[in-house]
């Protein structure tokens, strides 16, 4: 089980598709800063179809005025949580 | 669990370091343990003592060093990185002739190796990444 960390924007979609390309079913993947635009409404069809577990920090997610509903979400010590009970950590940035 | 931090953002340009600060936190109240928090590539503005950003803004270099004086953090700063982006200690300054250095207390300069270490011996190792 790996923690995927994604702070780009849409803007940045190599990042996003290079990391899509490397995740696993029994992945984590955490949106955080400008990662959590992956989130508006626009980009929605996309993330549904990586095949991990999708969840945002939702103080960067709020920071950023995005809206969500039904939305797995964490807080910082929640993320901390989630670094501990993944073995393996990357962040793409 | 014990944690190694990266940081290779600076202050200010995204906000990669004010996650890492958070994350730092979130992670000491939650009692685990930080070995060290090695800064690299832009990060090491991080430890930049002349910093002088608004007051009614965050100033990171300074959130940075009262953490690590109330928690004992190790804050390590790449050398090589930071004495080519001009983020000196008295000893480099010395080396390289400059009149001034400018690397805020609390703040180490050392090698790669240090984050080698840091690595063997931490449970997680996170990165908190800036611009490429």
């Amino acid at each position: 089980m790996t923690l995927h960390i994604l702070n780009t924007s849409p803007s940045d979609r190599n990042t996003f598709l290079t990391c899509a390309l490397a995740l696993a079913e029994d992945d984590t993947l955490l949106l955080i800063e400008d990662g959590t635009y992956w989130l508006l409404p626009q980009h929605r069809s996309e993330l549904a179809r990586v095949p991990a577990r999708v969840v945002a920090l939702a103080p960067d997610r709020l920071a950023r005025g995005v809206v969500v509903d039904n939305m797995t979400e964490v807080d910082d010590a929640g993320f901390v949580e989630l670094t501990v009970q993944h073995d393996r950590i990357v962040s793409w940035f | 669990m014990i944690y190694t931090l990266v940081v290779h953002a600076a202050p200010y340009q995204s906000a990669a370091a004010g996650t890492a600060l958070r994350f730092a936190k979130a992670a000491l109240a939650a009692g685990h343990d930080i070995h060290r928090v090695f800064f690299y590539r832009d990060g090491v503005y991080n430890a930049s003592a002349l910093a002088s950003p608004p007051r009614d803004e965050q100033n990171i270099p300074a959130h940075w060093q009262q953490l690590a004086q109330e928690h004992g953090l190790d804050m390590v700063v790449c050398i090589a990185a930071a004495v080519r982006r001009g983020v000196l200690d008295a000893g480099e300054a010395k080396r390289y002739e400059k009149l001034h250095h400018n690397l805020a207390d609390g703040f180490e300069l050392s090698g790669l190796g240090q984050l080698a270490e840091a690595s063997l011996h931490s449970d997680r190792v996170i990165t908190f990444g800036g611009q490429r």
